[in-house]
């Protein structure tokens, strides 16, 4: 009696989260799976039971796994130069002088940045004929590249941009965890006759592991999910080789109607996103551990 | 101190010297190392920050000098009309009007059901607490994408297309604001709740006039990282927004981006304009950021 009380009384306190969930994320992922076994109408409908030939389409689409590849690329090109650029930045931060504070706001700035102002600013940096990247190659005799339009470049330029706007959460996520390496564990490593390169690699490094690991996932998902960068720079260009996923089920559902196939194309989203968030509270866990 | 003459009996004297030197030269290493990374730092600083610096030095540029080539690095004329032809190109009032509302209760709207439920769980003993908690959780692993068709669907068939409702209403729980209030609501004292319970405060009470102000901080933080993260927002008011007075800043922006002859010192006007109150927000707030970007991770 006590306790159905006390159930009732919670859910009087739940019940506004639980509305917004059930409506908008626990009913539509139901909704999403329908609609990935469906054919549909242009407006939406469920027309027609296909059973798993959406999926099968998806598999046998040039275009799909043109995406898929275009992702997979994508996170190559961030994920690493993400931590490479992230790692020093973080270590700068942790000296301890007068007026870190002001630093530490600057490495991690880009936080503040929208990704639409950030596609926007390197649009402009990017720009092939007064740009000035190409004007800075143009001083080491570099050739003109057309950044958005060469296949080639595009997607090292999405990925550049997506970096730079990323850079601000890794060097939050990796001065947080440098903060956590005891001093006396460094210490330690330099009275024992390591050099400063040696105490990095074999003493801070390993501490800092798991968020080095956790940036990593982080960024992993983030490629997985970005769309913003892309839907300002190239839309999916030139000929595909920005079509990251999520651009393409955008394509997909808002410009050629097909929501079912879309929804199909969420799915295999979801499956990734959710092996990379698994892996993600895996490491969690561990590096609470650590503490 | 060194020496010069290297007679013994001033050996001992020579070789204090020489230590002494030594320890000079190491201080004097030391001092040139500071130095060296104090300037590097300022480097660093300078090319992280440039493409923001280098938007602001563009947006003060006259049209002509933006299509110079070699492109300067500073405008050699302060031009600030690209403000003015900003607003006028595209509603940017309007605009960031819009963005306010809607970033501003999402913040609202999470606060408060964070708090409710976080307060649920921290305080109120109920069967299924647990498998409850689980299920919010659960939320942070499907990502918006997954949901995004059947979401428009849902926000179209409501009739809620190009409205505040259809940007606001999917994003009014958190569950990763429910569990870092949660953990904060945890390190308050059970005494506290005991005590109130014998004065004879209701447990409504208890949360309105206990719980929540001891949790000031843990709010801010919630509430700058919801904020942040909803005035940014891209794809959804994508989706849901069409025509172009209802649109935040972060699409609106594209109307400048999409005129005949871009003007990149009039975007940069804009992107300054848009970027100016997350900046302000990030600046004041900074380790309310931090502490929101790394909670769970961090902390436990």
């Amino acid at each position: 009696m006590k306790s159905a009380y006390a159930l009732l009384q919670a859910l009087a306190y739940l019940i506004a989260s639980l509305a917004v969930f059930a409506a908008f994320v626990f009913y539509p992922l139901v909704r999403n799976v329908q609609l990935s076994l469906y054919d549909t109408t242009p407006f939406g409908g469920l027309s027609a039971f296909i059973g798993t030939r959406n999926y099968a389409q998806l598999f046998t689409s040039p275009d799909f796994l043109n995406s898929l590849r275009v992702t997979v690329l994508f996170a190559v090109y961030t994920v690493p130069a993400g931590i490479v650029c992230g790692l020093p930045l973080a270590l700068l931060a942790n000296r301890r002088i007068r007026g870190i504070a002001a630093y530490r706001t600057a490495y991690s700035f880009t936080i503040a940045v929208s990704i639409a102002a950030a596609a926007l600013i390197w649009e402009w940096m990017l720009d092939p004929n007064v740009g000035i990247l190409n004007y800075l190659l143009s001083l080491v005799h570099g050739p003109r590249i057309g950044w958005l339009t060469d296949p080639h470049w595009a997607l090292p330029a999405v990925a550049a941009t997506t970096v730079w706007q990323s850079l601000g959460f890794n060097v939050v996520v990796l001065l947080a965890a440098l903060q956590g390496v005891p001093d006396e564990l460094v210490e330690a490593a330099r009275i024992d006759g390591g050099g400063q390169w040696a105490v990095f690699l074999h003493v801070v490094v390993p501490a800092i592991s798991p968020a080095l690991f956790f940036v990593g996932v982080v960024a992993t998902l983030g490629v997985l999910q970005s769309f913003g960068q892309v839907h300002i720079l190239t839309q999916g260009g030139p000929v595909g080789a920005t079509n990251v996923i999520v651009y393409s089920i955008y394509r997909n559902a808002f410009f050629n109607f097909r929501f079912g196939l879309a929804a199909a194309q969420a799915m295999v989203l979801f499956v990734l996103v959710l092996a990379f968030t698994v892996l993600q509270f895996a490491v969690f866990e561990r590096w609470v551990s650590y503490q | 101190m060194t020496s010069e003459s290297a007679t013994p009996a001033y050996a001992s004297a020579r070789a204090r010297g020489l230590g002494s030197s030594r320890r000079r030269a190491r201080a004097l290493r030391r001092a040139l190392r500071r130095v060296g990374l104090d300037a590097l730092m300022i480097v660093v600083a300078l090319i992280v920050l440039f493409p923001l610096l280098f938007a602001l030095s563009t947006s003060l540029k006259t049209g002509a000098e933006v299509d110079r080539y070699p492109p300067t690095l500073w405008p050699h004329v302060l031009n600030f009309g690209n403000y003015p032809a900003a607003m006028q190109q595209a509603p940017l009032p309007r605009f960031l009007l819009n963005s306010f509302v809607q970033a501003g209760a999402i913040t609202l709207g999470q606060l408060v059901t964070a708090s409710l439920a976080a307060f649920a769980f921290a305080f109120v003993e109920f069967p299924g607490r647990q498998w409850l908690f689980f299920l919010f959780l659960s939320t942070l692993m499907i990502p918006g994408e997954v949901t995004l068709i059947p979401n428009y669907l849902t926000v179209r068939s409501l009739g809620w297309l190009d409205t505040y409702p259809g940007l606001i209403a999917p994003y009014l729980a958190t569950a990763f604001g429910t569990f870092l209030l949660r953990q904060f609501f945890l390190t308050i004292p059970r005494e506290l709740q005991d005590a109130a319970r014998i004065d004879g405060a209701s447990r409504r009470r208890f949360l309105w006039m206990i719980v929540l102000p001891l949790s000031r901080p843990a709010l801010a933080t919630l509430a700058i990282y919801a904020f942040l993260s909803s005035w940014n927002q891209y794809l959804w008011p994508l989706l849901v927004i069409n025509s172009t007075g209802m649109r935040t800043v972060q699409i609106g922006l594209a109307l400048l981006q999409s005129q005949e002859i871009i003007s990149w010192s009039v975007v940069m006007a804009g992107v300054v304009l848009i970027v100016l109150p997350t900046v302000v927000l990030f600046i004041l707030g900074y380790r309310h950021v931090v502490r929101g970007l790394t909670a769970g991770a961090v902390k436990g």
